[in-house]
C-alpha cells in the first residue's frame, strides 16, 4: 500500500512539474491524439464525433476513463488552459479530478469551466466502443452486454475474436450468446451450404431481436432453395415464439391493470359493497395515501429504499382515521338515505381535494421509486416483466387475502358481516352497530390509503389522483356484484385483461369506451353483477 | 315593466361606463387566463407567475402610458368550456385591456369565438399546431414549421431515423401536428408501414402496452424514434414506463414537443438522459438576457430550484412586445395595439431578435435539446438563424395556398393566394 502511494506521489509530482498542462499524462499516447482530444473543447458536436472516431484503436484502452466520463457527461474543461477534467456531482457537492490519474483538483468556479458536450450519437459510438473493450470483463453480465453491443454491428474480426473467447468461456448464458454470434457469421458466410443450413436451424431457436433482423437480411441475399427453406422455417419458429410471448405480455399487462383496479376498488367493496354507503370520497382516501407516501419520503430523504415500508402502515392509519372521522361526523346521520349520502360524500371529496391543494400546492408532487422497484425482470430477450408492476400485482393480492382473512376469521369480520346482513338482528344480539360501522368504514378507507401508496409508484401524485380512479372503482364493484369480495377480484382482473386485449386493436381511448359500454349492457342483463348475493343476505 | 327594465339597463350601463372609465384612469388591466388547478395546472401555473412577474417589473419602471398595470387572475381549471366563460368575464366584467393565457389548443379554440366577438386581445404563449390566425390573437409560441418539422429533419438527417412512432394525447394539437408530420414524412418517402400513430386520453397513466408496442415496433432492425405530442402530466408515467422497460435514448430516442424543464422537474431524469425535446428556448442557453431573466424569476418566485422554460420565454416576449406596442400606439385600444404589434421586435432570451410578423406569428430560432440528468436540456442542434412562423402549413392540401396577413393592405387571417379571396374571417 505504501509503495503504491509512493508511486502515485511520484506520478503526480511529475505531472505537476509538467510545464504545459496537457490532456493526457501517459507517454504511450501519441501526440496527435492529445492534440485531437484538445479539439473536444471546441464544443462543436459534429466535430467531436469525428475527433473520437479518428483515435486509433490501439489507444482506446488508455482512453477508457475519458470515454466513461464523456458518456456520463462528467467531462469538463477549464476555459483558460483547455485542460480536460472530470467533474462528479453528488447531491449538491461537486468534486473535481484529473481524468487519467483521478487526482483530486481544487474546486473551480462555475464560470471557469465548461462541459464537453455529448449527444446521442457520440454516446452510442462510445458505448459500442466500451462494450467491445468489456468482452473479456470479469463480470459475466458485462460480457453479455458487450456481446449484445457487438451483435448490433458484426464484423468478421469481432466474430473471430469471439470464436477465440468462446473456447475459454465458462458461463452458460454467455456461451449461448457467443454461439448465436458465431452462427450468424456462419449463416452469412459459411462456404458449405450444410454448415449454413445447420447454423440457420440453430438460430431459429434464438429470441434475440437482432437475430430475426439478420435472418431477414440473409433471406434477401440468398438464392439457394435449401437455404431459403431453412430460413423460412427458422423465421416461422421465431415468429411463433414471439407471438406466444406477445400473448403472455398482454396477459401480464392485463393482470397488472387488474391489480391496480383491484387495489382501487377493494376499499370501496367494503364501504359501498358491504355497508352500502355510496362513498364518492373514496378516491380522495387513495389520494391521502399517496400524499402520505410523499410526506414520508420528505421526512426520510436518505432512506427512500425503505420509505414504502413506512408509508404503507402510515397511509392505512391516516386514511383510516379520516374515514372514521367522516363516518362519525357525517355518514352515520345519513343512514338509509343514499341520495344525501352521495351528495355529502361528494362534497367531502371536493373539500379534501381543495385541502390538499392549499397545503401541498395544485402541482403534482414527485414520489420517488425505490431502486428495487425500478427496472425489469428479463426472462428472455423479448419477454420481461417490469418490477414495479410485478410487486404491485403481488401486493394487491396480498391486501386482498389479508382483508378476506379479517372478514372471515376475526371477530371484527364476523361483526361486520352480521351488521351488513341484518342490522336489527345484530343489534338485538348485542353488537354495537355504531362502533362496527365506524370500524368498517375506517377499514375500507384505510385500505384505500394503502392503494394510494401503491398508485404513487405508477402515476402522478396530485389533487386529482382520486378522481381518476373513482369511476373505475365503482365499475369494478358493481360489475363484480355488490357485497361480494371475490366478485371484486374476478371483476378487476377480467376488466383489466379485457381492456388490454382491446387496446392494441382499438387504441386506449376506444378500449375504455368499449369496456364501459359492455358493463352498461351487462348490468342491464344482470343488475346484481357477476356474483350476486344470495339468500336472505341479499335483501 | 318595460320602462323599469329600460331604466335599470340604462342605469347599469351608465354605472358600468363610469366605473370602467374610473378604473381606466387608474390602471391598465392585464387578464391572466391560465389553469391553476386540474391536469394542466402543472404547466400553466408557472405562466401565471411569469405574467405577474412581468407586470411587477413594468410597474417598477413606471407602468405604461403613465398608468400602473393591474393583473386580473382567473382560474379556468383545465376545463375547456370554462375558458370561454372566463374570457367573457375578463372582457365584459373586468374590462381587461389584454389577456395572456391558454395552454392547450382546445382551450384556445374555446376562447377564440368569444375574443373575436368582444374584440379582445390575447397572447397565446405555447407551441401549437398552426392552421389558425385570428386578428385578436398573437401566437408567441412555435408554429409547426418552427418546432415539429425541424425536429423531424434533425432525426432524419442526424440520427438517420427510418421508422416513426407518432404518439400523442387525443385532442386537436397532436392530431393536427401528426397530420402535418404524416404528410411531411410521406413527402420524404417514408413508407406507411414504417409509421405508427397512437393516441391516448388526457392524464393517461397505464402506458405498459403502448410502450411495449413501441419496443416491438422499434426492434425490426430499422432505427426508430418516437415523436411525442403527449401533453400534461401523462408524460410522467410515460417516461417512467420507458425507463422501466429498459428503452434507452440510444435504442429509441423520444423527441417531445410538450416536455420542457418544468415538466422534467417532477421526474427522476436519470433514465431519460439523451431523450430529446424541440423548443425555441432552453434554460441552459448562455446569453446575458437569459441569465438576467433566470435570476429575476428565481428572485420573484423565491425558490432557487425553480426552472424556466419555453412558454415562459414566449410569455416574456409577448409581454415585452405588447408593452412596446401600447407605448407606440399611445393607447390600449385593441385595434390600434394590434396594428402597432406588427413588425415589433424585441431581444429574445437566446441571444437573437424576436420579430412579430404580419401573420401574428413570431420569428424564432429552433433548438433541439437533450435531457440531462439534472433535468436540464442541453442544445445539440439549432437553426442558423430565426425561422418565421407559418400560420398555415405548406404540407396539408387544404392550407397549402393559404396565408395570413394582418397588415392594412390585406387584413385577412386566411387569404387564398390562388383564388385571391379571404375565405374565412371578414
Amino acid at each position: 500500500m505504501r509503495h503504491f502511494l509512493l508511486i502515485c506521489c511520484v506520478f503526480f509530482s511529475h505531472y505537476l512539474y509538467a510545464a504545459q498542462p496537457t490532456v493526457v499524462t501517459s507517454s504511450v499516447l501519441s501526440v496527435q491524439s492529445s492534440e485531437r482530444l484538445q479539439k473536444l473543447t471546441q464544443n462543436k458536436l459534429k466535430q467531436s464525433l469525428k475527433v473520437l472516431q479518428a483515435i486509433p484503436s490501439a489507444e482506446h484502452k488508455q482512453l477508457l476513463p475519458l470515454y466513461q466520463a464523456l458518456i456520463k457527461g462528467q467531462l469538463y474543461f477549464i476555459k483558460s488552459s483547455g485542460q480536460l477534467i472530470k467533474v462528479v456531482k453528488t447531491g449538491n457537492i461537486k468534486s473535481y479530478s484529473e481524468i487519467f490519474s483521478a487526482k483530486v483538483l481544487e474546486p473551480q468556479a462555475k464560470k471557469a469551466i465548461k462541459k464537453v458536450r455529448v449527444n446521442n450519437k457520440i454516446r452510442v459510438y462510445l458505448r459500442q466502443l466500451l462494450a467491445k473493450q468489456a468482452l473479456s470483463a470479469a463480470d459475466p453480465k458485462a460480457r453479455l452486454l458487450a456481446l449484445r453491443a457487438v451483435l448490433k454491428d458484426l464484423s468478421p474480426q469481432s466474430v473471430l475474436s469471439i470464436t477465440e473467447l468462446r473456447l475459454a468461456e465458462k458461463n452458460i448464458e454467455v456461451q449461448q450468446m457467443m454461439d448465436v454470434i458465431i452462427d450468424i457469421e456462419r449463416a452469412r458466410n459459411a462456404p458449405l451450404k450444410l454448415d449454413k443450413i445447420a447454423a440457420i436451424d440453430r438460430l431459429g431457436e434464438s429470441l434475440e431481436p437482432q437475430v430475426r433482423t439478420e435472418l431477414v437480411q440473409i433471406q434477401a441475399n440468398s438464392s439457394a432453395p435449401k437455404v431459403l427453406k431453412a430460413l423460412e422455417k427458422a423465421l416461422l419458429s421465431i415468429d411463433e415464439s414471439r407471438q406466444f410471448f406477445g400473448y403472455l405480455d398482454q396477459l401480464f399487462f392485463g393482470l397488472s391493470l387488474g391489480s391496480v383496479l383491484l387495489l382501487a376498488a377493494i376499499g370501496l367493496a367494503i364501504t359501498f359493497g358491504m355497508m352500502g354507503v355510496i362513498n364518492m370520497a373514496h378516491g380522495e382516501m387513495i389520494m391521502l395515501g399517496a400524499y402520505t407516501t410523499y410526506v414520508v419520503q420528505l421526512l426520510m430523504p436518505n432512506f427512500i429504499e425503505y420509505s414504502l415500508w413506512v408509508a404503507v402502515p402510515l397511509a392505512f392509519v391516516v386514511a383510516g382515521s379520516v374515514g372514521i372521522l367522516i363516518e362519525r361526523c357525517v355518514i352515520r346521520f345519513l343512514h338509509g338515505r343514499p341520495l344525501e349520502t352521495l351528495l355529502a360524500t361528494f362534497g367531502i371529496s371536493l373539500i379534501l381535494q381543495q385541502l390538499v391543494r392549499s397545503i401541498f400546492s395544485p402541482l403534482n408532487r414527485q414520489v420517488e421509486s425505490p431502486q428495487w422497484m425500478s427496472g425489469s425482470w428479463e426472462i428472455n430477450p423479448i419477454f420481461s416483466l417490469t418490477l414495479n408492476r410485478l410487486y404491485i400485482l403481488a401486493f394487491a393480492l396480498l391486501v386482498f387475502f389479508a382483508l378476506l382473512f379479517i372478514l372471515k376469521k376475526t371477530s371484527l369480520g364476523l361483526n361486520v358481516r352480521a351488521v351488513s346482513q341484518n342490522r336489527a338482528m345484530a343489534k338485538a344480539l348485542g353488537i354495537r352497530t355504531d362502533r362496527v360501522d365506524a370500524m368498517t368504514f375506517g377499514l375500507g378507507s384505510g385500505i384505500a390509503g394503502i392503494a394510494g401508496v401503491a398508485l404513487s409508484q405508477l402515476t402522478n401524485v396530485g389533487p386529482n389522483l382520486g378522481q381518476a380512479y373513482i369511476i373505475d372503482s365503482f365499475m369494478v364493484v358493481v360489475f363484480g356484484g355488490v357485497g361480494n369480495l371475490f366478485g371484486t377480484l374476478v371483476a378487476a382482473f377480467s376488466l383489466g385483461i379485457a381492456n388490454k386485449i382491446l387496446e392494441p386493436m382499438t387504441g386506449a381511448v376506444l378500449a375504455s369506451i368499449f369496456v364501459l359500454v359492455f358493463i352498461i349492457l351487462f348490468i342491464q342483463k344482470r343488475p346484481k353483477g357477476l356474483f350476486p348475493q344470495k339468500g336472505r343476505a341479499a335483501e | 315593466m318595460k320602462v323599469t327594465q329600460f331604466v335599470s339597463t340604462l342605469a347599469l350601463s351608465i354605472s358600468c361606463a363610469i366605473s370602467a372609465s374610473a378604473f381606466a384612469a387608474d390602471t391598465i388591466k392585464v387578464g391572466v387566463l391560465h389553469s391553476l388547478s386540474g391536469t394542466m395546472a402543472i404547466s400553466e401555473t408557472t405562466l401565471k407567475d411569469t405574467v405577474l412577474m412581468m407586470v411587477e417589473e413594468q410597474n417598477k419602471k413606471g407602468g405604461l402610458l403613465g398608468k400602473q398595470l393591474e393583473a386580473v387572475v382567473v382560474d379556468p381549471a383545465s376545463n375547456w368550456p370554462l375558458f370561454a366563460e372566463k374570457t367573457r368575464e375578463l372582457l365584459t366584467q373586468e374590462k381587461v385591456d389584454v389577456i395572456f393565457g391558454s395552454w392547450t389548443s382546445v382551450s384556445r379554440k374555446s376562447v377564440l369565438p368569444v375574443i373575436e366577438e368582444l374584440n379582445g386581445l390575447m397572447f397565446y404563449p405555447v407551441q401549437y399546431e398552426g392552421e389558425e390566425s385570428s386578428k385578436n390573437i398573437f401566437y408567441t409560441g412555435a408554429a409547426p414549421n418552427q418546432q415539429a418539422i425541424p425536429a423531424v429533419d434533425y432525426l432524419m438527417d442526424e440520427l438517420e431515423i427510418k421508422r416513426w412512432v407518432l404518439a400523442g394525447t387525443d385532442y386537436v394539437y397532436p392530431r393536427t401536428t401528426n397530420k402535418i408530420l404524416l404528410a411531411y414524412l410521406k413527402s420524404k418517402g417514408v413508407d406507411e408501414a414504417d409509421i405508427m400513430v397512437n393516441y391516448t386520453p388526457f392524464g393517461h397513466s397505464d402506458w405498459q402496452s403502448i410502450v411495449s408496442d413501441v419496443k416491438k415496433f422499434g426492434s425490426q432492425g430499422k432505427k426508430t424514434a418516437v415523436v411525442s405530442t403527449i401533453n400534461g402530466d401523462a408524460n410522467v408515467p410515460f417516461y417512467k414506463e420507458l425507463g422501466n422497460q429498459g428503452i434507452s435514448s440510444e435504442d429509441i430516442p423520444v423527441i417531445a414537443f410538450s416536455v420542457g424543464e418544468e415538466e422534467l422537474s417532477g421526474i427522476d431524469t436519470k433514465p431519460l438522459v439523451g431523450h430529446l425535446a424541440a423548443w425555441n428556448y432552453f434554460q441552459s442557453v448562455e446569453s446575458a438576457e437569459n441569465e438576467a431573466f433566470i435570476a429575476q424569476w428565481k428572485k420573484f418566485i423565491g425558490d432557487d430550484k425553480r426552472v424556466t422554460n419555453d412558454p415562459m420565454e414566449a410569455t416574456y416576449i409577448g409581454f415585452k412586445m405588447w408593452a412596446q406596442a401600447v407605448t407606440d400606439a399611445k393607447t390600449t385600444d385593441v385595434d390600434a395595439v394590434e396594428q402597432a404589434m406588427l413588425g415589433q421586435t424585441t431581444p429574445n432570451l437566446t441571444g437573437g431578435i424576436a420579430k412579430m410578423n404580419n401573420n401574428h406569428h413570431l420569428s424564432k430560432p429552433v433548438l433541439i435539446g437533450e435531457i440531462q440528468d439534472d433535468g436540464q436540456l442541453e442544445v445539440v442542434w439549432s437553426t442558423d438563424s430565426v425561422v418565421p412562423g407559418d400560420a398555415w402549413s405548406d404540407f396539408l392540401p387544404g392550407s397549402k395556398d393559404l396565408i395570413a396577413d394582418w397588415s392594412p393592405a390585406l387584413k385577412c387571417g386566411n387569404f387564398n393566394t390562388v383564388t385571391k379571396v379571404c375565405s374565412g374571417q371578414k
